[in-house]
């Protein structure tokens, strides 16, 4: 069996760490097992033939490991972590890269099995960065202004839950899908106008296109002087946002159909509304979702930047400004991971429906 | 009686019923190009009578697949006259006269192929059950039965263009416009189908146009050949050609079969060099 040089690092570095100093202030159990655990994990990884059972006990040693090197990060004298912690914490990355390569090429019979597999890497590579993020912002003592490390944010998320929902609703379930459903609709609406009246084509969409470019730090101030401070205005800031990108692309969604495809439709004697419905608007789906995703993301970043521009003392965005200027954060973290959040499974429901929707689409067909 | 069907350049012969599904006077049709007008269709006279097999067969450019469209009311005609069962070729289109059939498939990929055939029907505000019914029907004409359910993509390129002959079917039209429907398959399932078709006509009674360009398709499914000639699009020659009701892939190699062939060849030829003295 051939080495993985991975593995043949990981296991020196392993084995170094048991002898140099770690820095860690006085015996605990933890300052005892981690390197141990470590140079087990090590072990596993550059003797044992790569095979499930090894690759399970790989991932549980080294996530135990992971743990013990979280928490000798309390554990350190004023100096800071010694050269031996830090031939750990590369040993474990290593070894973590490896077990998550060694998944990756796992190839399992059972396809439920497999899509927990394919679940699991994400998951995996996600935790790494994080247990990664937190050892080395502790470790190398990087003040909390600058970066705080995920466990501060975790215990700020805990700790604010009243005050990041009522954020959430404020700007997110208010303001961004108010604006995201009048703006899709509206948009959608004009398209169809546009396509049915084609001097408004020439004429409507160079304006459209105008109104695209607007920046959004232009127009928020604008929209508050106009519909107040409440959600209203950074709803209307959401709708100039999603109206254009769904605009432009129904229309040429509406375009998709083929010359073959409308004929057929003309030999039945179709009226322009059968026409719409049974032909021109299934053929546009495809670009129709695609704007509808482009505008899930555009709608959060509008609802929050709005806010910068005058609302009420609630709000994701009001939050983020009000708590910069306290520096405060870990608070600012906490609302950037519920918009992160909410952005990215919004999207995912819309990917979700668009497959169903667009099954037969080449890129979907099975 | 009888109603020549050729008024100027081409000779004919044949005889039609009392009423001409199909009935074309000095039709011409110029298309405006960046490159100036183009002579599409020049002088046609036609006359198709019910339940016959015509096809239209020439070099590309010789505005066979226009003449087809002029038909179908999706090219207007410049000059001339044209009737569809006797009424203008739009009125005809507005009542489902005909049942057109393109070069591709052409089948709609968010339905399945019997929902495709039910297409037609519900454009046309037919109930449900007797849409399941005569799609049921127009799939087994076509040899297509147990495919109902699949997708278009899931099946073959000669399976999907048999599911778009019973889409055109499924209104039960008197007169089905095929545009090179075999054009992009391969010569065995063409074969195949050819015969299919065939079967189906003499089934269904159904007064055919079929745009070709291939002599023996055309000489082995015709009644009448309509041999057309490029620059301007025009009839050269009408060819009767009746080979009997009960046609197999054997005839093409009988005599009769090949005269006519070589009959149509001459014709196409002909065709090309009158171009030629004229470029």
């Amino acid at each position: 069996m051939r080495r993985s040089p991975l593995a043949i690092l990981a296991f020196v570095l392993a084995a170094a760490a048991l002898v140099l100093p770690t820095g860690a202030d006085g015996p605990s159990p933890v300052f005892f097992a981690t390197p141990a655990i470590l140079f087990a994990a090590a072990a596993v990884a550059l003797f044992v033939g790569a095979s499930t059972t090894s690759l399970l006990t790989l991932l549980v040693l080294v996530h135990i490991a992971a743990y013990g090197l979280i928490a000798l990060l309390g554990s350190f004298t004023v100096a800071g972590p010694g050269i031996g912690y830090w031939c750990m914490v590369v040993s474990a990355w290593l070894l973590a890269w490896l077990a998550v390569q060694r998944l990756a090429a796992l190839r399992l019979a059972s396809a439920d099995a497999q899509r927990l597999v394919n679940l699991a890497l994400p998951v995996l590579f996600g935790a790494w960065l994080l247990i990664l993020w937190e050892i080395v912002v502790r470790g190398f003592g990087v003040p909390t202004i600058l970066l705080p490390p995920p466990s501060m944010i975790a215990a700020r998320i805990a700790g604010s839950v009243p005050t990041l929902w009522a954020d959430f609703q404020q700007t997110f379930l208010k303001a961004a899908i108010a604006g995201y459903v009048i703006g899709c609709g509206s948009g959608f609406l004009a398209a169809i106008i546009v396509d049915r009246v084609p001097f408004l084509r020439r004429g409507l969409l160079p304006i459209g296109n105008l109104v695209a470019a607007l920046p959004v730090v232009g127009i928020a101030p604008i929209m508050v002087m106009w519909f107040g401070s409440y959600w209203q205005s950074k709803a209307a800031v959401v709708v100039i946002m999603t109206f254009f990108p769904m605009l432009v692309n129904t229309v040429a969604g509406l375009a998709a159909s083929g010359a073959m495809e409308r004929d057929l439709m003309r030999t039945y004697g179709s009226s322009y509304g059968q026409t719409l419905l049974k032909l021109r608007l299934p053929a546009a789906m495809p670009f129709i979702f695609n704007a509808l995703k482009i505008n899930s993301t555009l709608a959060l970043i509008g609802a929050i930047v709005a806010e910068f521009f005058g609302s009420p003392i609630v709000g994701m965005g009001f939050r983020i400004s009000a708590e910069v200027g306290r520096m405060n954060v870990d608070m600012v973290w906490a609302e950037i991971f519920v918009a992160a959040l909410a952005g990215s499974l919004s999207y995912g429901l819309i990917s979700l429906v668009e497959r169903g929707v667009t099954f037969w689409h080449p890129s979907y067909r099975s | 009686m009888t109603v020549v069907a050729l008024r100027s350049k081409a000779k004919t012969m044949s005889d039609a019923a009392p009423v001409n599904v199909i009935d074309v006077h000095d039709l011409s049709l110029v298309f405006e190009t960046n490159d100036g007008p183009v002579n599409a269709l020049s002088n046609i006279n036609l006359a198709v009578s019910g339940g016959e097999f015509v096809s239209f067969i020439g070099p590309s450019g010789c505005g066979k697949t226009t003449l087809l469209r002029v038909i179908a009311d999706l090219e207007q005609p410049t000059s001339g006259t044209i009737t569809v069962n006797g009424m203008s070729p739009s009125e005809a289109r507005q009542k489902r006269a005909y049942g057109y059939v393109f070069q591709a498939a052409a089948l709609y990929p968010w339905r399945t192929i019997g929902g495709n055939i039910s297409l037609p029907l519900e454009v046309m505000g037919i109930g449900r059950e007797e849409r399941k019914q005569r799609v049921a029907k127009n799939l087994e004409l076509v040899n297509l039965s147990g495919f109902e359910k699949k997708f278009p993509w899931q099946l073959s390129g000669g399976m999907q263009q048999r599911a778009s002959i019973a889409r055109a079917l499924s209104f039960d039209p008197d007169l089905l416009l095929m545009d090179e429907p075999f054009g992009a398959l391969d010569e065995i399932v063409r074969d195949h189908l050819n015969e299919e078709l065939l079967k189906l006509w003499a089934k269904t009674q159904k007064t055919v146009i079929f745009v070709t360009h291939s002599i023996p398709e055309a000489v082995f499914l015709s009644t009448k050949i309509v041999v057309m000639s490029p620059r301007p699009g025009r009839i050269h020659e009408i060819i009767d050609c009746n080979l009997g009701a009960e046609r197999t892939l054997d005839i093409r190699e009988s005599p009769e079969f090949l005269q006519i062939a070589h009959r149509v060849r001459e014709g196409l030829r002909h065709g090309h060099s009158y171009d030629g003295t004229h470029l």
